[in-house]
């Protein structure tokens, strides 16, 4: 806490973070007041003695009824869903493996392993997608998920084994000794000894990389093509821009819609999450 | 019945030679401590007993079987780590049930077994709490039934009380040994405090830089050090070092200092003839130094003047200097000595000690 006189208090502590906060969720209010607006309001011209920008007072669901009737708005949630979660399974499960060796096993070369899945994670998507699209269309996966499930590893897998990795490496290695000493093999200390205890790093390399593919943007828009097969940042943009006409009001339902999954799963593990991202295990 | 035997054993670390050549037998039965400075090789040598750290070269046998290959697992030994190192996502019941499951006992021979366990280290009352739960001494104990509910051949210990409180630490010190007592199993144990290696080994290895400077019983060590730094590292406070020269005068042997001469009790001339006319090391312990009573020869006694006195109830150190040579006596509580004041002490010849001043071995 700051200390010492009030005015102390309110300059360095009350205002700034007032601020924060205010530049922080401005965006969400603003997408969520856009929701419930009629078009009608949100069409004002600003010079107009009706405008009321900050508020409306006749809220209406149109918008997020015609997200979900005349556009395949829930097609694009489910395909989100479905690529998010099974490629952020996949990259746990790798990302969890070589985290562990990576840290654990004194391997010959393991520290430059390391930068090098490092590097491989700071090459832009921007670059990447082109050679990548070149193999998707080999396999013929084009326009379908898999495209995104099998190409969305390719930076979340590294991703994922560099925060496993400094996890990992903040867990005491005598819990793994002792667990070797009691008996168990390699395989065992980690299954029952050095994951459990791992959870919470677990889990925020889960929320993290499920963040980062469900608003994964590039690889869909080129992958996918057809309209029902999209995600939903790329939906989105591609269906509710029309030329230079933007639909504001689905536009902004669909990005508040689109945002709940992520902030439930925030929410959700947000004890944990912290915990993992403030490391340490206390033996 | 289980023995540890350690032959030519040598570690290296890229650039640190950091065990050099350890040769010991360690007895069944026996509980043997590892004491040494900081940094002396002695966890190093632990855990290539252990299994947990590769042999540069050298053997460790257990029960007469080389088991430098051996997986920690099948050396049957336990282990109680510095930090604990109790699963912290487990109950009490389930760290020490660990082990056992792990070696596929059935259910009830591990409901007892632990049940025997907790009895002996009175933590019945903890097992359903999770470590973070338990308090420093408590965590301390589950780690110890983590080991004896195995009912292992060779316990190790790591500096298993450094992280408690001094109190709890003599606390701790004297159940380890009443449990070692009570099992009798084989035992090394690892610390860098000189007071919990006398009291709690049957036999002592001083280590220093890697390379076992003597290995004896306690009482051994501290009557008959092998070199200048076992003198000095066993016992508390240290022993007190002198430069002195020998000197051969009207047909004794003299040792003598800057500002005082002092007459080696005459079983020891003969091993210190040889050293005539050079320097060496005269070591006495502070508690073999007194103040003179008028009675002693003044071959054992000389004059220094105290520079600091520190009452500690039961005995007095007082900080003196004899010449330029800094030393520590502990002396009767009934000695009224200031600062300042110039006192004669007197030494027990028995109990002198001298080292080559190059080899610092003991002559
Ligand atoms: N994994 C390692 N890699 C490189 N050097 C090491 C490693 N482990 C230990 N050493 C070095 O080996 C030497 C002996 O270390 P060791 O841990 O055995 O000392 P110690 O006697 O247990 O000391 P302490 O009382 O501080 O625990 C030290 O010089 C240390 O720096
Ligand atoms: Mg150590």
């Amino acid at each position: 806490m700051i200390e010492g006189a009030a005015w102390r208090r309110w300059v360095f502590f009350y205002i700034p973070l007032t601020l924060f906060v205010f530049v922080l969720l401005f965006p969400f209010y603003w997408m969520l007041i856009t929701t419930f607006r009629p078009d009608g309001e949100l069409y004002q011209p600003w010079n107009s003695p009706r405008y009321q920008p900050f508020w409306t007072s006749n809220p209406t669901l149109d918008h997020i009824k015609y997200l979900f009737a005349e556009t395949l708005f829930s097609a694009w949630l489910w395909n989100t869903m479905f690529i998010a979660t099974i490629s952020t399974a996949i990259s746990l499960f790798c990302g969890v493996l070589a985290g562990y060796a990576l840290s654990r096993l004194n391997f010959p070369f393991a520290g430059s392993l390391g930068t090098g899945i490092f590097v491989t994670y700071l090459v832009p998507q921007t670059l990447l997608f082109i050679p990548l699209a070149d193999i998707i269309r080999n396999f013929k996966l084009g326009d379908t998920p898999w495209s995104l499930v099998l190409t969305y590893p390719t930076f979340l897998i590294p991703f994922c084994t560099w925060l496993m990795m400094g996890y990992f490496k903040s867990v005491p290695k005598e819990l793994e000794e002792c667990a070797r000493i009691d008996g168990a093999s390699r395989l065992q200390a980690m299954l029952y000894i050095i994951i459990p205890v791992a959870v919470p790093g677990i889990l925020s390399a889960g929320i993290f990389a499920f963040t980062l593919s469900w608003n994964e943007f590039i690889y869909a828009l080129v992958f996918l093509s057809s309209p029902e097969q999209k995600t939903v940042p790329v939906g989105v943009t591609s269906e509710l821009i029309r030329g230079d006409v933007f639909f504001w009001g689905p536009l902004m339902a669909a990005a508040l819609l689109g945002s709940i999954p992520v902030a439930m799963v925030y929410s959700f593990f947000v004890e944990h999450y912290v915990a993992g991202l403030t490391g340490s295990v206390k033996g | 019945m289980a023995q540890v035997v350690i032959r030519n054993l040598n570690k290296k670390f890229d650039e640190v030679h950091a065990v050099k050549d350890v040769n010991l037998q360690i007895n069944d039965k026996e509980f043997m401590v590892f004491v040494g400075p900081s940094g002396c090789g002695k966890t190093t040598t632990l855990r290539m007993v252990a299994g947990l750290e590769s042999i540069t070269s050298g053997e460790v046998l257990i029960n007469d079987t080389v088991v430098n290959e051996l997986p920690p697992m099948d050396r049957d030994i336990a282990m109680v780590f510095q930090n604990y190192a109790l699963y912290p996502h487990m109950s009490v019941y389930d760290n020490m049930a660990f082990g056992l499951k792990m070696r596929k006992f059935d259910k009830a021979e591990i409901a007892q077994r632990v049940q025997e366990a907790a009895d002996i280290l009175d933590i019945g009352p903890l097992l359903k709490r999770k470590p973070r739960q338990l308090s420093g001494g408590q965590r301390q104990r589950v780690a110890l039934g983590r080991a004896i509910v195995r009912h292992p051949q060779v316990f190790l210990f790591d500096e298993p009380l450094s992280n408690l409180d001094a109190k709890l630490r003599v606390q701790m010190r004297v159940e380890l040994k009443k449990l070692h007592n009570r099992l009798g199993t084989t035992a090394i144990y690892v610390t860098h405090d000189q007071v919990e290696a006398m009291t709690l080994g049957d036999r002592v290895v001083v280590m220093k830089d890697g390379l076992v400077q003597q290995v004896g019983a306690p009482l051994e060590l501290y009557n008959r050090p092998a070199n200048r730094f076992v003198a000095g590292f066993i016992g508390s406070p240290a022993m007190n070092f002198l430069p002195v020269t020998l000197a051969d005068t009207d047909g004794s042997l003299w040792a003598v200092g800057p500002e005082f001469r002092v007459k080696p009790p005459a079983a020891m001339a003969g091993r210190l003839r040889g050293h005539t006319g050079k320097a060496v090391l005269l070591g006495i312990r502070p508690e073999d130094l007194r103040v003179t009573n008028g009675a002693d020869p003044a071959d054992h006694t000389f004059e220094a003047t105290v520079e600091v006195t520190e009452q500690l109830g039961s005995e007095i150190l007082l900080d003196l200097t004899a010449g330029p040579a800094p030393m520590v006596a502990s002396v009767e509580p009934t000695v009224t000595a200031k600062v300042g004041d110039r006192l004669r002490l007197a030494f027990n010849p028995d109990r002198l000690h001298v080292f080559d001043s190059q080899t610092e071995a003991s002559i």
